[in-house]
């Protein structure tokens, strides 16, 4: 299994990658559940928050709670910078061009729901084709669905091989002159395959078709450069980015974005009304209607200033270690088969137990105080393609340690003896 | 005996391990399916009523140690019973799995299917447990009714 190597141009410093030191900037990771050490291993489902991000929500709360882009008050015009700085760090995070190519959303299914509505509903019609994945979460799935049976569109799916990787012949076979969409995640959450985007990027462009990516697992394990990959939408979770939930990021091309009509009405999304006539704002405050979450948004700036401290370069090395010790470990435990076995994985092991379900793995893993996630990970057709009903999915941040994947291995042995 | 030694006690292991009862019935007067949208689990419940006894169950179905031997106990302890009785038995299973029983005469109101009763301190299997229940529920209710757990 090959390493994930895309974290190219860090602009952190360097130094040495402690594990041990960057664990105690996450106070969770001291707790014991059933009297034992948390192993936390299920990054996938959401991360821990360093002590920067809960600081910065207390202080949030504690000595600038004030809504925004309203208030001629001292308080207001504070919280107001603090957010709109926040929206500055996420641009330069994902190197986007413009601030206002950043649309604050509550995470990436708002984000995929925003650009089928506003997007979708203008621009396709009956007969049209939008291409997704079979490796796709429910939540870029469902919202094209919704938009076919409102357009009459028809949802197009890219297969997998039995590695769990796009079938690139495939998409290209897909591609016509009726596909008017292409969705298609970063990086897989049930299995962890990277997708070669920046390609399907360019074929799709050859042919004038936008893209959105959805990179909820990729912004946590990859350094992501927007205009390099040249998507024209790109989606991620505050949470899943070690900062709160509650809040993500619509990435989008300020010309696709201004052609868009407004996803929701009221508050902040306007800049006159009347009642004979409406006249909006202006990116990207028109795609955000009502007060939105600040602390949040404050807060994922306070974890992307986190982050960018840290060395990605040995933060990457650090992660493939992890990735390449857990899959020799548990490809070695009798009766284990590991689901998702692209050449190119971030942070996921995806396996099923013979004879032994997912929950019942989950549980007794648990007693031995290691979270991981046990079920179909909101993504059914990939259970389907692998002909499984669930599988036990450990996934993997910066903070975890060769240690942890010890404990996961032996609370697996438990398993095994429990079920005989 | 630990937390998760009574959760997976010997019978529950042999339950999962040979289910009973486990086979699509052909004669089968009424039927339903069950979902767990969180996890994906799926039972189907299959009865043979006569007189308003339950002559025959059965089930088919895909899901974890936990619901699979819930299915398996739940089919052996119906058979035999009215309708009226098993509802009463799914009652009080329910209760039991979601720990608001009175802790009084448990072995009576539900009998083997005590050895359930470990799910409690598990919260997040509760559903696993009480699913082939909800199924059987609807099944009573009217032909091909679908349950979920939610």
């Amino acid at each position: 299994m090959k390493a994930v190597s895309h974290l190219a141009e860090s602009r952190a410093p360097s130094g040495t990658f402690d594990v041990m030191r960057l664990r105690e900037d996450f106070p969770i990771l001291q707790l014991k559940v059933h009297g034992k050490p948390l192993v936390y291993l299920d990054n996938g489902a959401t991360s821990q928050k360093p002590q920067a991000v809960i600081d910065a929500l207390n202080r949030y709360y504690s000595l600038e709670n004030s809504n925004i882009h309203r208030g001629v008050h001292c308080l207001s015009e504070q919280a107001t910078t603090a957010y709109e700085a926040a929206r500055g760090k996420i641009r330069e995070f994902i190197n986007a061009g413009l601030d206002k190519e950043i649309i604050f959303v509550r995470g990436t299914t708002e984000a995929i729901n925003l650009v089928a509505q506003c997007y979708g509903r203008s621009f396709l019609k009956a007969g049209d084709e939008i291409i997704v994945s079979a490796m796709e979460h429910h939540s870029n799935i469902v919202p094209w669905q919704i938009l076919c049976e409102q357009t009459g569109a028809k949802l197009r799916v890219i297969p997998i091989n039995h590695d769990g990787e796009l079938v690139m012949e495939e998409f290209r076979r897909l591609l016509n002159d009726r596909t008017k969409f292409v969705s298609i995640t970063h990086v897989s959450n049930a299995l962890g395959t990277i997708v070669p985007v920046k390609e399907i990027v360019a074929l799709s462009h050859e042919r004038g078709v936008p893209v959105m990516l959805d990179g909820a697992q990729a912004v946590p394990h990859l350094r992501v450069d927007v205009q390099d990959l040249g998507c024209d939408f790109y989606a991620f979770s505050g949470h899943k980015l070690f900062g709160p939930t509650g809040v993500g990021v619509l990435y989008g091309r300020a010309e696709l974005l201004e052609k868009m009509p407004p996803y929701q009405g009221g508050g902040d999304m306007i800049s006159l009304v009347t009642f004979e006539k409406t006249h909006y704002n202006v990116l990207p405050y028109k795609f955000e209607a009502g007060t939105p979450h600040i602390a949040g948004g404050i807060g994922l700036g306070t974890a992307i200033d986190y982050l960018l401290t840290l060395n990605w370069h040995q933060l990457a090395a650090h992660e493939h270690k992890l990735l390449s010790y857990a899959t020799d470990a548990l490809s070695s435990i009798d009766g284990l088969r590991i689901i998702g076995t692209a050449k190119e994985k971030a942070g996921v092991v995806s396996f099923v137990l013979d004879h032994v379900h997912a929950h019942d793995v989950g549980t007794i893993l648990d007693q031995e105080g290691v979270a991981v996630r046990a079920g179909h990970h909101c993504a059914m057709p990939v259970m389907q393609r692998f002909g499984v009903p669930a599988t036990t999915r450990a996934s993997f941040a910066f903070y975890n340690t060769i240690e942890e994947i010890d404990v996961l291995v032996r609370a697996i042995h438990r398993v095994r003896k429990v079920f005989g | 005996m630990s937390d998760l030694d009574e959760l997976y006690q010997e019978v529950i292991l042999d339950h999962n391990k040979s289910p009973r009862n486990y086979r699509v019935m052909s004669d089968a007067n009424r039927k339903a399916e069950g979902y767990n949208p969180l996890c994906g689990d799926h039972v189907t419940v299959y009865l043979h009523l006569e007189d308003g006894v339950i002559r025959d169950a059965s089930f088919q179905g895909s899901g974890c140690a936990i619901s699979k031997a819930s299915a398996s106990m739940m089919t052996a302890e119906l058979k035999g019973k009215s309708e009226a009785a098993a509802h009463q038995l799914f009652e009080n299973v329910h209760k039991m799995l979601t720990g608001d029983g009175d802790g009084e005469n448990g072995d009576e109101k539900v009998g083997k299917l005590k050895i359930l009763s470990g799910v409690c301190k598990f919260p997040a299997r509760v559903k696993c447990a009480s699913l082939a229940w909800h199924t059987v529920n609807a099944a009573l209710q009217g032909e091909n009714k679908q349950a979920t757990t939610e």
